[in-house]
């Protein structure tokens, strides 16, 4: 099992490029379309939430509805026609009962199938070692694995939906303490319609025994996903947590609007890796996941340390800045990122790191890929705010262009208000050389083969931050999405 | 946008004042600009809007202005607010209007004429507003519409005379007013020409200048510009720079901002020949409640060229600096090899800096570097000092005139660095650093 | 010698870089076990045919051909002509940052082993493989695991040629200007390297602007390249002679040649 595949697979469906294409054949309960207060009310009455969550989804709802469609971010270099919010489905399900099932055995045996399909076995004898997935499909976590070795260590780790249900007191203390339900459009939809997602809480002085796994699938035509997640680190705690995204192909549009908040307190570290790798849509620029994401960390305590580590290859549009807002004393903040584009998709991402607490530290790694008439863009804002003594952040950002249709982007805000900051920026852009392709060609290496292990190289820096199996993984990933960028 | 709205109709009868006593060319040009003034007013809504993100147009739309007049000044107050050389072409403008009885004579080699006349050839007259799109722009927009004493300097093919072209922009501080310096050069082939603008005066009641210059940089030829931006603390300083260079052409330019209550540069440099190449350094030293923006776009249209954007800021007490630097480089700019640099020593802790270096690339054969800094004095490198018998003091102000004197030490005409290092250097503070 | 097999041969080969012509007409034929030293004064197009037979990408080829085992090689890639056994050692070899110098040696000795019908080397065999080989150069074994060439000194960049040259085992080596910035410890390196390497089987194209490194490497032929085209031809005595006398002496007495 040790060398089994995470994400990308053969999966017999007819695209060379887009190897997570098929439509799983899964019953699906589904709200119909479309948003309005009752829609909110179907959804937390199917979760059966207590009032005070509903209030706030009515909060943010009202919010949302309050400030109307024009307060949708524009400042972002993407392009793509308004979102009608009203032709969206807001709640769909695997109609294997109401509820999440309470173990493996409970889960209708064709959903693992389907899990099995997309490379995430979920059945005991089957599933990833050293690895806990929670596999979410369309708006519900369908299983979560190695329970029970998570309990003995006193990890929670299970569906939001559930955590909301057993540990009420520790979602209300930190939902929408790190993101705000009034955020910004995509988390203040989210805050009203989020459906489901992982709930993650280390209590003080654990290390986590396994990595944490959320594998997210779009399944439903028409359906959008608002998944929530939120993760607790306790004092002195350390959780390493992954995701993986993968939807099928279709012609129309599908939204993702998720939410993840992080908490870090007194000595903790979070390290958050992401694989994303939603539908980009076909060749022409049709169809694909507009993927508009609000990640934040809070670095709370003293000591604590946030890391988000992304490989980003997916999605029609991506809009996501992971941040870390680093307000305890001597905390971290961390970024690494490959952001990859091709045929027509559009990428802007990028992170914030707000220096709040003394000594505080931040470091951002980014590196762009353009190809075919793709739009890639680096937006990253460090603040240093009056407090924040001693504050370091150092930003490099490196774009390569790959062919003459294509943009790379770099964009970043530095905000300064103390004077014993240091931090610097650096940026460059380039292509793959010429004389690099040739020099690996004479080692008998073919064009396509070169241009690959250029690439890899100019993204090892960030793909070393990944656990060893995701590096594996966004490494096929990278060779996948660049079939067909040279020669 | 109510603010401009409800001045408007004051502003509309000075433009109609002001319009009868200006040449019949001008009338068309001025009737449009005033017409997208009033449609746009000011940029005082910042949401979402990128080119105002760290700057509030606020106060300084809100006062109503009137136009200012001339009023008595004597010479030496000009020459000692402003860099002066009598081997230059000098020419002086108070409060907006041109002052011949201070000016040197036209230069033979070069032709100085004053926008508020027709003295000129018409083809210049196509040249006015040419770069400078105004319409999505209130305050250029506004310029365009009241423009009326200012330069036009056309260097024929071939003129190399070396000569200096020295614009002085004085402000009498009159309460409540606003001028509009308009300022228009363009160089013949092979030619080359030194101009220095220089926006001096200012008083302790609320003034704005609104300038606009536009310079046409032309085939192989070099325009080496200058500006000075030197104003009490309530003054508002709002510039437009507007560059279009030439196959082969070179603009180099030197800007020193060292007040005014608000400023602003906004330089936008088209290079649009092959082979053609701007350099563009600047130094901004911000103090007390002061607040400068540059805001410089640089377009790269052609293959083959070179750009260079360093600016340097220093900034002390509640100041606060921003920089907005991109370079676009368009898809048919290959072969662009471009570096552009913001480093910022902060020395209080009530100062902000905000720096935003923004890159646009789609060509893909192109060297393209940016980088920004910001901080305070290396505390090694005084420690260095202090290790060889420096005091703590002359080390500090050591490392800041070293800071300052990367950019002065480039200018490249002898009187105006030794002005500079005079005028700039010594307000620059040397105390209170503690280690 | 002339028994064995013609290798390659260059048949009045013209070469243009924009416009401008650098080879002129150059005929030249390396039978097996053959080698061969190309001099010349700096612009003469020495290292032009080097990498015009590698097929390095900016050059075209005006006229005339290059066989290579009995076929032109004008059209084909330059990794099938690496894999069919020509090995550029370049005189700038290039760094591939975030590339590891281990992964791509790999990749390069099973593209050519693909090519032969052989399996992929195992992570074992390729590792008791490139201990030898790196042995052989007095390579340090820390900069197999950094990135392709970042970062190295000079020397140390030809001794990773000279390794690949080792480990990839071709029928033709074109050293270009391999001597070049090396001191004498990392030419006499280089030098058994090659050495090494020389076989019966094996030929060698040496270009080079100094007769020092045939001091270690003895040609069977030395050519001499003036502005585009060989001017003389001789065996190793003739590097001595232009040691001696200089390119200017070459030039001068073609020149006569010419006029005569």
């Amino acid at each position: 099992m040790a060398d089994q595949k995470v994400i990308s697979r053969q999966t017999g469906v007819e695209d060379s490029q887009y190897k997570w294409g098929f439509e799983l054949d899964i019953e699906s309960d589904v709200a119909p379309k479309g948003l309005n207060e009752d829609i909110v009310r179907f959804i937390s009455a199917k979760k059966k939430e207590p009032e005070w969550l509903l209030e706030w989804r009515l909060k943010a709802f009202r919010h949302w509805t309050d400030q109307g469609d024009e307060a949708a971010p524009k400042w972002a270099q993407v392009n793509f026609e308004e979102i009608d919010f009203q032709d969206i489905i807001y709640y769909a399900a695997p109609k294997s009962g109401d509820d999440a099932p309470k173990s493996l055995d409970e889960v209708d045996p064709e959903l693992l199938e389907a899990f099995d399909k997309l490379g995430i076995p979920l059945e005991e004898q089957k599933k990833l070692s050293g690895v806990a997935v929670d596999a979410v499909l369309d708006s519900v976590s369908v299983a979560t694995t190695y329970q029970d070795m998570l309990k003995e260590a006193g990890v929670i780790f299970c569906p939001i939906s559930e955590a909301v249900q057993k540990y009420p007191e520790l979602v209300q203390k930190y939902l929408g303490s790190v993101v705000p339900y009034s955020d910004n459009f995509y988390a203040t939809l989210n805050s009203a319609v989020f459906s489901d997602g992982s709930f993650c809480y280390v209590p003080p002085g654990v290390r986590c025994p396994i990595e944490l796994m959320t594998y997210f699938r779009i399944n439903v035509a028409d359906s959008g996903q608002f998944e929530r997640t939120l993760i607790i680190a306790d004092e002195g705690s350390y959780v390493s947590y992954l995701e993986g995204c993968t939807a099928p192909m279709r012609k129309s549009h599908q939204l993702h609007a998720a939410v993840v908040e992080l908490v870090a307190l007194k000595d903790a570290e979070i390290k958050y890796s992401t694989l994303q790798n939603w539908y980009p849509g076909d060749k022409n620029g049709e169809g694909g996941v507009f993927n508009f994401v609000t990640k934040r960390g809070a670095a709370r305590g003293e000591n604590s340390k946030i890391s988000w580590t992304q490989v980003e290859t997916g999605s029609a549009i991506t809009w996501k800045y992971p941040s870390v807002i680093l307000q305890g004393d001597n905390s971290v903040g961390e970024f690494y990122s490959v952001a990859l584009v091709n045929n027509y998709q559009q990428a802007d991402t990028g992170t914030k790191m707000i220096h709040v607490g003394k000594n505080t530290k931040s470091t951002i790694i980014a590196k762009g890929i353009s190809a075919g008439k793709a739009e890639n863009t680096y937006r990253g804002q460090v603040s240093i705010l009056p407090g924040a003594d001693n504050a370091r952040n150092f930003t490099q950002c490196d774009s390569l262009l790959i062919g003459d249709e294509c943009g790379a982007h770099t964009v970043p805000y530095i905000e300064v208000r103390n004077p014993t900051a240091q931090m610097g920026h650096e940026a460059t852009t380039s292509k793959v050389n010429d004389d690099q392709l040739f020099y690996l060609q004479q080692r008998g290496i073919d064009l396509e083969e070169s241009n690959y292990m250029i690439i890899n190289g100019f993204c090892r820096g960030i793909f070393k931050e990944l656990p060893f199996e995701f590096a594996m993984e966004a490494s096929q990933l990278l060779r996948v999405s660049l079939e067909g960028t040279v020669g | 946008m109510q603010d401009t709205i409800t001045i408007a109709d004051q502003y509309q009868e000075d433009f109609q004042d002001l319009c009868a006593t200006l040449p019949e060319w001008s009338s068309e040009f001025r009737n449009e600009a005033m017409l997208i003034f009033k449609q746009i007013g000011l940029p005082v809504h910042r949401k979402g809007n990128e080119k105002w993100k760290y700057t509030s147009a606020r106060p300084i739309a809100e006062p109503q202005y009137s136009l200012a007049t001339f009023e008595e000044v004597d010479l030496d107050t000009i020459k000692k607010a402003a860099p002066w050389h009598d081997s230059w072409l000098n020419v002086v403008f108070v409060n907006g209007q041109y002052q011949g009885t201070f000016s040197s004579d036209t230069s033979p080699a070069i032709q100085v004429s004053n926008i508020a006349s027709d003295d000129f050839p018409q083809d210049i007259v196509e040249s006015i507003g040419g770069i400078m799109d105004y319409s999505d722009d209130g305050f250029a927009a506004w310029n365009s519409a009241f423009m009326s004493d200012g330069s036009i300097i056309s260097v024929p093919d071939g003129e190399n005379s070396g000569l200096v072209i020295n614009l002085i922009f004085f402000n009498q501080g009159v309460p409540g007013t606003v001028n509009h310096p308009r300022v228009l050069v363009t160089s013949g082939k092979k030619s080359s020409v030194n101009v220095i603008e220089n926006y001096v005066g200012g008083g302790e009641d609320n003034t704005l200048t609104n300038s606009v210059s536009e310079i046409y940089v032309g085939e192989g030829s070099t325009v080496n510009h200058y500006r000075l931006m030197s104003e009490t603390d309530h003054t508002y300083d709002v510039g437009y720079g507007r560059v279009k260079i030439g196959t082969g052409g070179r603009f180099n330019s030197r800007a020193f901002f060292r007040g005014s209550g608000i400023g602003r540069y906004d330089l936008n440099v088209l290079v649009d020949g092959e082979n053609a190449s701007c350099d563009l350094q600047g130094l901004y030293f911000t103090s007390g409640n002061q607040h400068m923006d540059n805001f410089i776009n640089i377009d790269h249209l052609k293959p083959h060229c070179q750009s260079n954007l360093f600016y340097k800021g220093i900034l002390d007490g509640k100041s606060r600096a921003v920089f907005g630097g991109t370079v676009l480089v368009r898809k048919e700019a290959q072969k662009t090899d471009s570096i552009q640099s913001d480093k910022n020593l902060i020395l209080s802790p009530d100062a902000e800096v905000d720096s935003k270096p923004a890159l646009f690339i789609y060509a893909d054969d192109v060297k393209c570097a940016h980088g920004a800094t910001a901080g305070n004095i290396d505390a090694d490198t005084v420690f260095y000092m202090r290790s060889r018998g420096v005091d703590l003091e002359t080390a500090s102000r050591l490392i800041i005139y070293g800071f300052a004197g990367e950019v002065i030490d480039k200018v490249e005409i002898e009187e105006l660095r030794a002005y500079l290092e005079e005028a700039f250097l010594t307000s620059l503070p040397s105390h209170r650093f503690e280690f | 010698m002339s028994k064995s097999d013609k290798l390659i041969e260059v048949k009045d080969l013209r070469v243009s870089v924009e416009e401008t012509e650098i080879l002129k007409g150059i005929n030249l034929s390396i039978h097996e076990g053959e080698v061969h030293a190309i001099m010349g004064p700096n612009g003469s197009g020495k290292s032009t045919l080097a990498n015009v037979i590698a097929g390095r990408p900016g050059y075209s080829v005006t006229g005339g051909d290059i066989v290579y085992k009995g076929q032109s090689l004008l059209e084909v890639e330059p990794e099938i002509r690496a894999r069919s056994g020509i090995f550029l050692a370049f005189q700038y070899p290039v760094e591939l940052p975030g590339v590891r110098t281990w992964q791509f040696l790999k990749s390069a000795i099973d593209a050519v082993r693909k090519e032969n019908g052989e399996d992929e080397l195992s992570v074992r065999e390729f590792d008791q493989l490139l201990e030898e080989k790196r042995n052989l150069v007095e390579m340090d074994p820390d900069l197999v695991k950094r990135s392709v060439n970042e970062g190295f000194s000079g020397g140390e960049k030809k001794r990773n040629e000279i390794l690949q040259l080792a480990l990839l085992d071709p029928s033709l080596a074109l050293l270009d200007e391999t001597d070049s910035g090396l001191d004498i410890d990392a030419l006499r390196i280089v030098s058994h390297g090659v050495n090494v390497f020389k076989s019966p089987e094996k030929s060698v194209l040496i270009v080079t602007h100094y007769q020092r490194i045939l001091d270690y490497i003895t040609p069977d032929f030395v050519h001499v390249l003036v502005d585009g085209r060989i001017v003389r031809s001789g065996d190793s005595k003739l590097a001595l002679e232009l040691e001696e006398k200089g390119y200017e002496w070459v030039r001068e007495s073609v020149g006569e040649e010419v006029n005569s």
